[in-house]
């Protein structure tokens, strides 16, 4: 075994971003140091590791940082591997470009309509950004019975790539329902994904990282208040 | 020839930046391919059954199975055929994640505010755009020093790697940018290890197998404003 191998994470609970990083370690039943950042007063650690973004997730291992939270994801399942640990993303180099394609998606057409239900500054806003973000949810439930073929997660057996990129989202896919009773995901319109996200809530790791939902509410409150003043100030 | 190098079948069109990426892959790797040039106002069966959720190119069509995104399609070239020609990513693992941050941070920071520039109507918005794509170039600037380290003249090193796919795809529109907009984007005097990067980039035989001419970029790009404009002014 080489010379102790240090892990550390910084993060904050409710960002979906530091969730993927944090369940990847948990995933790999590596031990890791979470430290929890104050985005209001970042610390110089993380404003050294990632100068580029000055944003968590961050991974430092063995001192060096790594940045972006999907590069993070692959760099953990890269470099813990072997017999009897679980893989994040699959060995064949096709499924992995199905992977890495679905990842791209939820980050790129998913996530910044999600995110603009909450920071939205008009309720007709709100509305527009629901309803993108409804549609834009369609494909990933086709993917999911592409992708999982009968099994429980779009990896199979056990939670992956995209069940991380996804799943990362779920804790504010519920605030949302609870901030303003939109539904993203639901038994009668995607019935395949709800069946997913249950599961995906009642595995060790994402029992062990995900935050209760309210902090997120909370957390979206707090964007909304500060997306409306961004606003006014203008 | 390694297992699995069967059909391999690339829909595009010629002026698209990812395409060009696409291609840049498949030459540097030395893998024969056919080139499938895509009408977009009139896709094709065959292009709409294997991008369904974007209809967007580059598709790349292996033994008939689709690969979508430029950048997906680059990994999974290196990917797929590991034994044929140099790879695309580093083998190091850490040098893989810092590979595919920078490629990452093509795709949002340069490539995200660069694409409204030929998209906007007012020159406030424009300059807006050229801004942060300008503050972009100059992040990758640090990381094009910090990347090839003195070991060499590309963000591979000494040979060409993924971050010089990705950046090296969009070249001609780089270079189209200042006939277009009156800003040049990789400039000697800001951004010399860039200039010198691009200039080195042109000059490989792959780069002149595929990169397209500017001054076509150029013609397509206003043809492209010109029909952007009049439709939303058709619209209002």
């Amino acid at each position: 075994m080489a010379a102790k191998e240090e892990l550390k994470l910084l993060g904050v609970d409710v960002s979906p971003f530091a969730i993927r990083a944090h369940m990847a370690v948990v995933i790999k039943g590596v031990s890791c140091e979470y430290v929890v950042e104050d985005l209001s007063n970042k610390s110089e650690l993380l404003l050294s590791s990632n100068p580029v973004y000055k944003k968590v997730p961050v991974l430092i291992h063995n001192g060096k940082p790594i940045c972006e939270s999907l590069v993070i994801v692959q760099y953990v399942d890269e470099i813990f591997s072997g017999d009897g640990v679980p893989s994040i993303l699959p060995t064949d180099p096709y499924e992995r470009a199905i992977a890495r394609f679905w990842a791209a998606y939820v980050d790129d057409k998913f996530f910044p309509v999600l995110r603009g239900i909450v920071l939205a500054l008009t309720e007709q806003e709100r509305v527009e950004k629901a309803t993108e973000t409804l549609a834009a949810i369609e494909p990933l439930e086709e993917a999911f019975a592409m992708c999982s073929k009968g099994k429980a997660f779009f990896s199979g057996d056990s939670i992956g790539y995209v069940d991380l990129a996804l799943g990362s989202l779920l804790v504010w896919i519920e605030a949302i329902r609870r901030m303003y009773n939109i539904e993203i995901i639901s038994a009668s319109k995607t019935p395949r994904l709800s069946a997913w996200a249950e599961r995906f809530g009642e595995s060790a790791a994402a029992k062990e990282v995900l935050p209760e939902v309210d902090k997120a509410v909370q957390f979206g409150k707090m964007l909304e208040a500060a997306a409306s003043a961004a606003a006014a100030s203008k | 020839m390694a297992g699995g190098n069967g059909e391999l079948k690339l829909l595009g069109m010629w002026a698209s930046p990812f395409v060009t990426r696409a291609k840049l892959a498949l030459h540097i790797k030395g893998l024969p391919y056919e080139y499938v040039e895509e009408d977009l106002g009139n896709k094709s069966a065959l292009f709409l059954s294997s991008n369904p959720v974007h209809k967007t190119v580059p598709v790349l069509i292996h033994n008939g199975k689709p690969i979508c995104e430029s950048s997906v399609i680059v990994q999974y070239i290196d990917d797929a055929f590991p034994g044929v020609g140099t790879p695309l990513l580093p083998a190091d693992p850490y040098e893989r994640a810092v590979a595919r941050f920078w490629a990452a941070y093509i795709e949002d920071k340069v490539v995200t505010s660069w694409a409204p520039v030929f998209r906007v109507k007012t020159d406030e918005e424009r300059d807006e755009a050229a801004r942060q794509t300008l503050a972009a170039v100059e992040v990758l600037e640090g990381a094009l020093k910090e990347c090839s380290g003195g070991k060499g003249a590309f963000f591979g090193g000494d040979s060409v790697g993924y971050v010089d796919v990705l950046l090296g795809g969009l070249v001609s529109w780089l270079k189209a940018n200042e006939p277009l907009t009156g800003t040049k984007l990789i400039d000697a005097t800001k951004t010399p290890l860039l200039a010198a990067w691009m200039e080195r980039f042109c000059e490989l035989d792959v780069a002149k197998a595929v990169l397209q001419d500017v001054d076509a970029v150029v013609e397509y790009a206003m043809a492209l404003r010109v029909r952007l404009a009049a439709s939303s002014a058709a619209n209002n």
